[in-house]
């Protein structure tokens, strides 16, 4: 075991003996004693487990419940007990939280309280999403949303931003440590090579319910978050290059201009907890069928970077998933980052769950065509969902190929899903309904791209 | 006066600093244990082989426990004694506990739980209601029958005859702190017991029961709830019983929470019904008579299945009078979690029966759903309103209607709160402009629908309804209250407080709230069916009556006056031109020695109630309300929203119109949750497949009406309830059936009338879509 150092409500913590999937919602509860952290679901679905963590990149929300000790080494966490001044006042949303009866049971308020104080302090005022992942089963969020709003306009008290001053003492007094932290790929590579029936951990949104939920011991991990140069997203001309350690929110904030469909499906990606920590090389190198983000970067025609020690291969990304459970990587390879167009104005992306936000796909279908004087002359349709891996709708696409872009078209190009998918049913949905929506998708594609109103979001009363 | 004041709850800065204590934060001893069950894994089956060995042999485990460990296994039923804490010789359910390991930590009790090597002759198990029917698995001898008239005759008498049949989803309670029990071993056996529970007296009960001690060795403590939704009414018993059963026997503190996956999979939820209508109704949308048959799957015990079911029917008739009507009733017994308590409890499920018969009405007849419903109200009584000119009710006529148990209708006010909701909603000018939008949206249809609440406020089963409360004054003026109900976050102990505040005309500060105590107050009901500010409101005013008219009476002796005209306001007493402090009083009437401590007590009147033959008066009052919701629609995927919602809701003279508007948007967003997007799923072999927030979704915040406007009636009970107020824990909770129904009335424009949408609930984006695809024909 190595030594952890980070900040707790300002002081200086050192950890020396926990176990590397000692979690910090267990941490906090159970060695500290702080117990205004809540566990609501000990799998990021709620939200009662909120903390803020800051870093040179500043302040975020992360779910305690499935962070791992390791990865808040150099780094500074608040827990709602220091939410309020060291002189015991109330943060502004705390005093709205009061004044607009935003809690009843208050066990899902903690948690509340801190996603409401990072977004306060980061000038944030969509509050839907700020707390997406916060879920509340008394008070229908009404009031809750009243609190932020009546908040916005309060200044950021000192406290909330003295974390960030402190953190540079912290990092003079950092130690090294025996259990692994690559800070390069460099590193990782070689390690990984020697290592290569380690647990890589980035985010720990999956892997973290391999510890709570399966109660799994992983002998051996590496923890990524420190590897800075898997961190960044670069446009080269008219290509994207996004490291494997970028976070979903880091990269929807990236496609908002760019592939603003592409954003919005990242922002219903999961609540802004798991977007904090949640990495695009995590969402591809687990295999998911449902994670979110293959389907559009398939649609993209994305590239996938994947290094082994000193070599490194590009693939198209459809051709990394090769069956369920089952990808195109080597013992000791990892997903180092991905290609993307920069421009795809056809890009469309429809997300299909039974909740609008934090819900897993029971369908995610990306649609990119190339229409040029009225014919079809590229597709890259790519589902999630509908087979044992994120796939492209190839029937489907040769079924429009070549032919004018029409309503006739792609009616007549709708028997083409039964080829390409045959899906299950599960708890999510029925195979019949995957398929019929899935068809339906290449509908509303086009009326989507000739601007019919299709989304049920953009309406209002 | 402190009555009918918009003060925050209670404990409102301790929730929002993370001080507020629930179980698991409460300081244990060091040498706590802990606790997790082992389960079953098959839905039905004999137990034929039982190797706990590794279990034993894991890290941390002290003591595994499993059917050999116990002469007599305890019970931890509320009802029928039929739910042992651990398996003998069969399991009856997916989740059933097996086996109870204790050991050094929470983590640790978990891991072990799992390496349990069970054996089982598994045997047929019936999950579906169809297959309960089937093999005639039920709870009681046969269906219970209430009637009113003759419906058969009425139906067959009438102009049109509609049939159909609605499946209802089941709920899962979702409270965010999950079931949690604490036990501490005290000198010669005696258990104190720390539980999340809205039932301390039975969790005294049961825990008493199980270490064969009397109820007296028993002390429980419930200081506050993380939500309870009635999913702590008896679900919590296995925890407390497990806890205090390994304290008694290991002699140390001992502590059990549930996981959140093994929470949805070992406890209870709301009942999943279904219900087959047959109605007789004339051309302008009256009814006739109406045939109910409610399905009610009940799962392996009993719990509180019967009196579920009992509301359930007592909720069939809704805000109508229906002079004609059959209602039977199956209660099932399957090889699922015993379904149990929820927010309704069973009411919500038959009042969906009804309105949605007024829906498939207006369908057929072509007529506006409000005006079908409008047509079918009660009359209001005469005489036991004063006059509302907004009401629209037809000529009264000299008799009061009476519900299908007889019941008759006597504070109907629906009249003038739908016309009033109708108005502010700006309904039917809505509507028309949906009809428009709807014409010009292929892909996207909007639609509207308006639905009344009447919710009967009593628990049926007469002697709960009582309550008792422990009032002390110190010497120094501070107040000490204490009574029966528990705080689960609905804001019990701020009301109580309001009402003992006013009692001695002091600032709600001075009252300090205190937690739910079996030693202080004795043989208390659950805190459910709405009671908890009608029962324990009342028994606390008893109390400080009590304590008043003692410091009352001194006064008057000293001054020579009648004890009335000694009056106590904002923390002053006045008396005979003399005023003092309350704190001098109090202190004056203690060196008098005059007793400043005094218990309350009360029961609600004029209920009666025969179960059997579904007649009497099994409610003191009726609760009223009405909401508007607009909802859009994709008709490609069925994904849908809420646009907006208007809400005209009856508090009674409200107590406290901050909390009762927080139970009312609580509430909606519920019930709208409940038929929407919570779909619990079970698979063939009856394991519950949504078992985390991952796979079951309760609404999040974006989930919200868009537009949510919410008021309150300004009326009082005309029933003499605490200060006039009414309960609003559960009525607004069934506001959420409007979400369902202008869903509906989506779905419906996209057809030409010649299908019955005929949606099911929960209705998930699969089912509008296959809503739509049937109303369009092409099924």
């Amino acid at each position: 075991m190595s030594e952890i150092l980070f900040l707790l409500n300002g002081a200086p913590v050192r950890i020396g003996d926990a176990p590397a999937t000692r979690t910090l919602l267990d941490w906090l509860r159970e060695t500290r004693r702080l117990t205004g952290t809540k566990e609501g679901c000990n799998e990021g679905d709620c939200g009662a487990c909120t903390v803020m963590v800051t870093d040179a990149e500043g302040s975020r929300a992360l779910n305690a419940c499935i962070l791992f000790l390791p990865q808040l080494h150099g780094k500074a966490v608040r827990t709602v007990e220091g939410i309020a001044g060291p002189d015991g006042a109330l943060h502004p949303v705390q005093a709205a939280m009061v004044e607009h009866h935003g809690s009843q049971c208050g066990f899902c308020t903690p948690g509340f309280v801190v996603s409401m104080a990072v977004a306060h302090l980061n000038g944030e005022h969509g509050h839907d999403d700020a707390l997406a992942g916060n879920l509340c089963r008394c008070t229908g969020y009404a009031p809750i949303v009243r609190a932020a709003e009546a908040a916005a306009d309060q200044p950021v008290p000192d406290w909330m931003t003295a974390d960030r001053k402190a953190l540079a003492t912290l990092a003079a007094a950092e130690t090294a440590g025996a259990e692994y932290r690559p800070t390069s790929s460099d590193e990782l590579a070689a390690w990984y090579l020697a290592h290569p029936e380690a647990t890589l951990i980035a985010g720990a949104t999956d892997v973290g319910l391999w510890v709570t939920k399966s109660l799994r011991d992983l002998p051996e991990v590496a923890f990524l978050n420190g590897v800075a140069d898997l961190q960044h997203i670069e446009r080269r001309g008219e290509v994207f290059g996004i490291g494997a350690g970028v976070t979903i929110e880091a990269l929807r904030k990236a496609m908002v201009e760019v592939h603003p469909d592409f954003a919005e499906m990242l922002r219903r990606f999961g609540s802004t907890q798991v977007r904090n920590a949640a990495t695009l090389g995590g969402n591809i190198a687990n295999g998911s069928p449902i994670g979110d983000s293959p389907p559009a970067l398939i649609a993209l025609g994305a590239e996938l970077y994947l290094r082994r020690g000193e070599e490194m291969r590009a693939i198209p990304l459809e051709d990394f998933f090769l069956d369920y459970g089952k990808q195109d990587r080597k013992k000791g390879e990892f997903v180092a980052a991905v290609t993307i167009p920069a421009s795809a104005p056809a890009l469309r992306c429809y997300k299909l769950s039974k909740r609008f936000d934090q819900d897993i796909s029971a369908v995610c279908g990306c649609f990119n065509i190339t229409v040029e004087n009225g014919a079809v002359t590229a597709a890259r349709i790519a589902f999630g969902g509908m087979a044992g891996i994120p796939k492209r709708a190839s029937a489907v696409e040769a079924a429009l190929i070549g032919k004018p872009w029409s309503e006739q078209t792609v009616k007549a190009a709708l028997p083409a899903f039964a080829k390409d998918f045959t899906p299950l049913s599960d708890m999510r949905a029925s195979a019949d309904y995957r398929l019929e929506s899935a068809r339906n998708m290449l509908l509303r594609y086009f009326a989507d791209l000739s601007g019919a109103p299709v989304r049920v979001l953009e309406v209002s009363a | 006066m402190s009555i009918s004041r918009p003060l925050p709850h209670d404990a409102a800065e301790l929730h929002v600093t993370g001080q507020a204590r629930y179980v698991d934060d409460i300081p244990v001893p060091a040498d706590c244990l802990y606790l997790a069950f082992g389960l079953s894994t098959v839905a039905h089956g004999e137990i034929t082989g039982l190797d706990l060995s590794e279990v034993r042999a894991a890290p941390g485990v002290l003591a595994v426990l499993s059917a050999e460990d116990f002469e007599h296994m305890p019970d931890c039923s509320p009802s029928a004694e039929d739910e042992p804490l651990l398996a003998v010789g069969k399991v009856h359910y997916v989740g059933q506990p097996v086996f109870l390991v204790v050991a050094e930590s929470h983590l640790a009790a978990r891991k072990a739980a799992r390496l349990g090597r069970v054996d089982y002759r598994e045997l047929p198990a019936i999950l579906t209601i169809d297959e309960a029917m089937a093999a005639g698995s039920r709870f009681e001898a046969g269906p219970v029958t209430w009637s009113k008239g003759d419906a058969a005759k009425a139906i067959a008498g009438a102009a049109r005859v509609i049939e159909g049949s609605i499946e209802i989803g089941g709920q899962e309670h979702f409270y965010l702190e999950g079931q949690a029990a604490l036990a501490l071993p005290q000198e010669g056996g005696d258990m104190i017991v720390h539980s999340s529970s809205q039932h301390p007296s039975e969790i005294q009960h049961k825990v008493a029961h199980a270490l064969h001690a009397p109820m007296n060795a028993v002390r429980v403590e419930v200081r506050r709830m993380g939500g309870g939704f009635g999913g702590k009414e008896s679900q919590g018993n296995a925890l407390a019983v497990a806890c205090a059963i390994a304290a008694a026997r290991t002699g140390r503190p001992c502590k059990m929470r549930y996981d959140r996956d093994d929470d949805m999979v070992i406890t209870g939820k709301r009942h999943d019904f279904r219900i087959d209508y047959r109605v007789g109704v004339e051309e302008d949308g009256r009814l006739r008579g109406v045939e109910f048959l409610q399905l009610c799957r009940c799962g392996w015990s009993q719990d509180l299945s019967l009196p579920v079911a009992d509301r359930a029917m007592l909720h069939a008739d809704n805000a109508y009078h229906i002079p004609d009507i059959r209602i039977e009733s199956h209660r099932l017994k399957t090889n699922t979690q015993s379904a149990t308590a929820y927010r309704g409890f069973g009411g919500p499920q038959g009042m969906l029966g009804i309105e949605r018969v007024m829906d498939h009405v207006a369908a057929v007849l072509g007529r506006d759903p409000a005006e079908v419903r409008r047509v079918n109200f009660y009359e209001e009584a005469p005489g036991a309103l004063p006059p509302d000119p907004r009401s629209t009710s037809p000529k009264k006529k000299a008799e009061v209607q009476s519900t299908p148990y007889h019941q008759p209708v006597e504070d109907f006010i629906l009249h003038g709160l739908m016309a009033r909701l109708e108005e502010t909603s700006g309904y039917q000018a809505r509507k028309a402009e949906i009809a428009k939008w709807n014409a010009s949206n292929p892909v996207l249809k909007r639609g509207i629908a308006l639905t009344p609440v009447k919710f009967g406020i009593s628990f049926t089963l007469t002697h709960l309804n009582q309550a008792g409360a422990l009032v002390h004054v110190y010497q120094d003026g501070s107040i000490h209250m204490n009574h029966g109900g528990t705080e689960m976050g609905q804001g019990l102990f701020r009301k109580v407080a309001q009402v003992a505040a006013a009692g001695f005309g002091v600032a709600p500060e001075m009252v300090k709230i205190t937690a739910t105590d079996t030693a202080k107050v004795p043989n208390t009901s659950a805190t459910a069916a709405s009671s908890g500010s009608d029962l324990n409101g009342m028994a606390v005013k008893a109390a400080c009556d009590i304590i008043r008219g003692r410091m009352a009476a001194f006064l008057a002796e000293r001054h020579q006056v009648a004890a009335e005209d000694v009056h106590f306001e904002e923390g002053r007493v006045f008396v005979g031109g003399a005023d003092y402090a309350f704190a001098e009083v109090a202190k004056m009437v203690y060196e008098a020695r005059i007793s400043l401590s005094a218990t309350g007590f009360y029961k609600t009147p004029k209920i009666t109630w025969d179960r059997m033959n579904g007649s009497g008066r099994p409610f003191y009052y009726f609760a009223y309300g009405a909401a508007v919701t607009e909802v859009v629609i994709d008709t490609l995927t069925g994904e849908n929203r809420i646009l907006r919602t208007d809400i005209l809701h009856d508090c009674g003279a409200s107590l406290n119109p901050a909390l009762d508007r927080g139970q009312i948007e609580g509430g909606y967003v519920q019930g709208a949750g409940w038929l929407t997007t919570e779909e619990l799923v079970w698979d063939g072999k009856g394991r519950l497949t949504t078992h985390a927030p991952s796979t079951y979704k309760i609404p999040a915040c974006s989930d919200r009406p868009g537009i949510f406007n919410v008021e309150l009636w300004d009326g009082r009970n005309v029933e003499d309830t605490i200060y006039r107020s009414k309960a609003v824990g559960e009525p607004p909770f069934m506001l959420g059936i409007s979400a369902f129904l202008a869903l509906s009335d989506a779905v419906a424009a996209c057809g030409d009338g010649s299908h019955y949408v005929s949606l099911d609930a929960p209705a998930t984006a699969e089912r509008v879509l296959a809503a739509v695809n049937r109303v369009r024909g092409d099924v």
